[in-house]
This record gives C-alpha cells, sequence and structure tokens, in this order.
C-alpha cells in the first residue's frame, strides 16, 4: 500500500510561492490500477514524483508498504553520459538487484541492440522510454508508477508492455498519468481528476472523465 | 505496519545508503576517468608531469640550492593542493549531472557530495603515495621522517575539504555565482594555502596571521613529518581539529537544506 496524508507541495519561485497542492490524501492498494486526470500544470507529475519518494512533500506524510518504480517518464532516471549499460548496472546498484539476470531481460525487451553501449543523451526519447520499461519490469516492483509514457513505441512494443505489464504482471500496482482517454480507460479500474489544487476521486474511470471534461 | 526495532530500521538504511553510494561511485568513476584513452592512469600522470615539469623549471632556475630536498617538497605541496582543490571544485558541479539520477527515491544529495569526496580524496591520497613510492625508489625523495604525522596532516587537511566541499557543494544548488567566485577564491588562495612556502621562510607578523589558515597547517605538519628536523614548523593540530567541526555542522546543515527544497526536472 501506498498511502499519502495531509500533503502538500510548495515551489519556490520567483515571485513567492507557489502551492501545487495544499491538503492531499490518497491510498493506493496493492494490485490496484488507477489513472490520473489533470490539465497542463495541473501537477500530476509533481504527485507521481511525490509517490516515488523523488521528491519530499513539504508538509505531511508519503508512507509506502510495497516497493515502488521511480516514475517511467520521458526525461530522467538515466545519465546522459553513460551508456544504456552502464545505468543499468547503476539502476541495479541502487535497487539491489542482480545485475548478471536484469542486463539480458533488457538487452531482450528493450531491442536496443547495439545502441545499449551508446551513451543515452543519442537515444530518441522512445528508446529511452524503452530502456526505462525494460528495467523497471526486470527488477519487479510492486508498483509501477507511468508518466505518459504509455504510449511510446510501435505496435509491436505496445503488444509486448501489453502482455509483460497488464497480463503477466496484472497484479501489481499501477499509477498511470495520461492525456490519452483510452490509456487510462484501458488499463485503470478507478481515476482520480486533479484540479486546482484538490485530488478529486472517482470510483470508475467514466465518472471521472465526466467530470474532467465538464470541469477542467 | 510491523514492529522494527530502530537499529533493525538504521542497519537497513545504512546498508541502502552504501549500495546507493557504490553505485555512484562506479557511475563517477566512468565519467571522471573514462574508458577510452589511458583512464584511470591520469590520477598519476597529471600530478606527475606537473612535479616533474616544476622540479625541471626549478632546476634550470637554480633554484634547487634551498635548504630542503626540492621534489619532496615540491609533490608534497602539489599533493595537498590537488586533495583540497579537487574534492572541493567537484563537489561544485555534482548536482547537475547527476540531477536525473535522483529520479531514483534512494538517491540523495547526500549521496552525491559523498561518493565525489569519496573518489576524489581516494584519488588525491593514492597519487600521492604511489608517487612517493617511485620518487623514493629512484632515489629523489628520501625516506619520510615521521609517518604518523604525514597521516594526521594527511587526514586533516582531507577533512577540512570533505567540510568545504559540502559548503560549497550546497551553496552553488543555491546559486549559480557561487560555484563561479569559489573559482577565483581558489586560484587566489592557491599561494596562501602552504603548499609553496614554509611557514618559517615568514617574517613573524606574516607568520602569526597565516596560522589562521587551516590548510597552512596542515602541510606545517606534513612538511614536518617528511623532513624532520630539516624544517622548523608551525602548526597547531587542535586548531585544525576545532576548524574542521566547526565546519562540518554548517555543511551538513546546507545539505540537509538543499535536499529539502531540490526540485525536480
Amino acid at each position: 500500500m501506498i498511502e499519502l496524508i495531509n500533503v502538500a507541495k510548495q515551489y519556490r519561485i520567483r515571485h513567492g510561492i507557489h502551492t501545487v497542492f495544499s491538503d492531499l490524501n490518497l491510498k493506493i492498494a496493492p494490485g490496484e490500477k488507477l489513472g490520473i486526470l489533470g490539465r497542463n500544470g495541473s501537477g500530476k507529475s509533481t504527485l507521481i514524483r511525490l509517490l516515488s519518494g523523488a521528491e519530499l512533500p513539504t508538509r505531511g506524510h508519503v508512507v509506502r508498504r510495497m516497493s515502488v518504480s521511480w516514475p517511467l517518464a520521458f526525461g530522467g532516471a538515466f545519465q546522459g553520459s553513460l551508456t544504456g549499460l552502464d545505468n543499468i548496472r547503476f539502476i541495479c546498484r541502487v535497487y539491489g538487484a542482480d545485475i548478471s539476470s536484469v542486463v539480458p531481460a533488457v538487452e531482450e525487451f528493450a531491442e536496443l541492440g547495439r545502441y545499449l553501449r551508446e551513451p543515452v543523451k543519442t537515444y530518441s526519447s522512445g528508446m529511452r522510454a524503452r530502456l526505462a520499461f525494460a528495467i523497471s519490469l526486470a527488477i519487479e516492483f510492486d508498483c509501477f508508477l507511468i508518466d505518459e509514457v504509455i504510449s511510446v513505441g510501435d505496435a509491436r512494443f505496445h503488444a509486448k508492455c501489453q502482455t509483460e505489464l497488464f497480463e503477466k504482471r496484472k497484479e501489481r500496482a499501477m499509477v498511470i498519468v495520461s492525456h490519452e482517454a483510452h490509456n487510462i480507460r484501458e488499463h485503470c479500474d478507478r481515476a482520480c481528476v486533479l484540479h486546482a489544487g484538490k485530488l478529486h476521486p472517482f470510483p470508475d474511470v467514466g465518472t471521472a472523465y465526466a467530470f474532467y471534461n465538464a470541469n477542467c | 505496519m510491523s514492529a522494527v526495532l530502530p537499529e533493525q530500521k538504521l542497519v537497513r538504511s545504512l546498508r541502502i545508503q552504501a549500495r546507493v553510494i557504490g553505485a555512484l561511485l562506479m557511475r563517477e568513476i566512468i565519467t571522471r576517468y573514462g574508458r577510452h584513452n589511458i583512464g584511470f592512469l591520469w590520477l598519476f600522470v597529471e600530478p606527475m608531469m606537473f612535479t616533474l615539469g616544476v622540479l625541471a623549471l626549478w632546476t634550470a632556475l637554480g633554484l634547487h640550492k634551498v635548504v630542503l630536498p626540492i621534489v619532496a617538497f615540491t609533490l608534497s605541496g602539489y599533493a595537498s593542493v590537488l586533495l583540497w582543490r579537487n574534492t572541493i571544485n567537484r563537489c561544485g558541479n555534482a548536482v547537475e549531472p547527476n540531477r536525473a539520477l535522483m529520479h531514483h527515491r534512494n538517491v540523495r544529495i547526500i549521496d552525491l557530495y559523498v561518493s565525489r569526496i569519496i573518489l576524489e580524496i581516494s584519488g588525491a591520497s593514492i597519487s600521492f603515495l604511489i608517487l612517493s613510492v617511485v620518487f623514493m625508489a629512484t632515489g629523489l625523495v628520501g625516506m619520510p621522517d615521521d609517518l604518523l604525522k604525514i597521516l594526521i596532516a594527511w587526514f586533516l587537511l582531507a577533512w577540512f575539504s570533505l567540510d568545504m566541499a559540502l559548503i560549497i557543494g550546497s551553496l552553488s544548488v543555491l546559486s549559480e555565482s557561487v560555484d563561479r567566485i569559489w573559482h577565483v577564491v581558489s586560484y587566489l588562495f592557491l599561494p596562501l594555502s602552504g603548499a609553496f612556502f614554509m611557514v618559517d621562510w615568514l617574517p613573524t607578523y606574516a607568520q602569526e596571521l597565516v596560522l589562521w589558515i587551516p590548510t597552512v597547517n596542515c602541510t606545517e605538519l606534513l612538511r614536518e613529518g617528511l623532513f624532520g628536523n630539516l624544517v622548523r614548523a608551525h602548526y597547531s593540530v587542535g586548531y585544525v581539529v576545532l576548524v574542521n567541526m566547526l565546519l562540518l555542522l554548517p555543511g551538513l546543515l546546507l545539505v540537509r537544506y538543499v535536499g529539502l527544497h531540490l526540485e525536480g526536472e
């Protein structure tokens, strides 16, 4: 389970303080698939980073009782001057995973070929996303945090993600942030709408979308 | 939640931190020394070229007639500069190239600093050790007088570098100007750092002034360890320990502050 308790997040900006949220509560149960909807700048990615622990809340608590992936997003998580392979090794060491079993799994899943031995800064965003997915699947988390990257890659990679993530690992929890309605509709049991610093929970994706379309 | 004893939590946290710092060390070694070229050997080649260059220059100018063994003097001076300067400089730019790695929860800002500090202190120490051994074997440098004094001096200088690295490192996250100003300050500080003179060579009033500088006390002790009675060293170990302890506190507080306020990409 992951729990956010009275979480507030503020950033210092040039002209004072920007409050992203002031009092946010959320529970994610094991195996639950949660979608997060919200406009650009509503704080979706901030929420994902707070869930992952990459950022700390200004106030409140984040309790994590299952292993949580880093935010699988277009940016971040990789050091650009290192090769894909060196980044895999780094991430394995950080999460205490076995390098010798992760590397072949990633090689097979990401299909980066020789590029695995090139610096990550030469990768396209699709290649980075494939690498990120491949590593996170090889390390095996209880909860995957997916920030927009669900729609990357070609049809073939989609099909692979579909099998590996949503079929073989369907007992895992997942938090998905996406602009694209069909991603959340397809994969999530319920959804929350992030609007004006408040998180509005809905028991199913349909009502969440109705609220989103009416208010955001 | 299952009952977890505080000690078990601490052990677990320490284990994670060790793992993260280990991973960062490997990551830093790859970009610092690279896999191409002569890689890790730069660690020794760079100071060796410098020491040999200065040695050639001083010999050509006839300056080697000073009382002290010039190779050992130059080597110890340059090694000390390498220790504090690299350790502090490398922390001035520790966060930006590693920012993406902080998406991983357990990679915290203190780990970035600690891994760079460990790497630079080890690099400077290994390079000093190997060059000393090489020079001793070839007879360019005599045997040291007191190894313990050398070790204490080196330890105190490394501790001072750590404190300053944490302070300069976190301040430069808060303001870009700090790193630039530090580079200027470190150049101006170079002749004052004690690397290239002995306090005893200075007039009395200047002696009192330079002994306020912690690094001067360290190099004095280092030279006493190297040369024994050949030099009259001036230093206070107690003073350096005090300064080092006093500087550690703001260093750690600043790192904590920066860690809490650092924003994601």
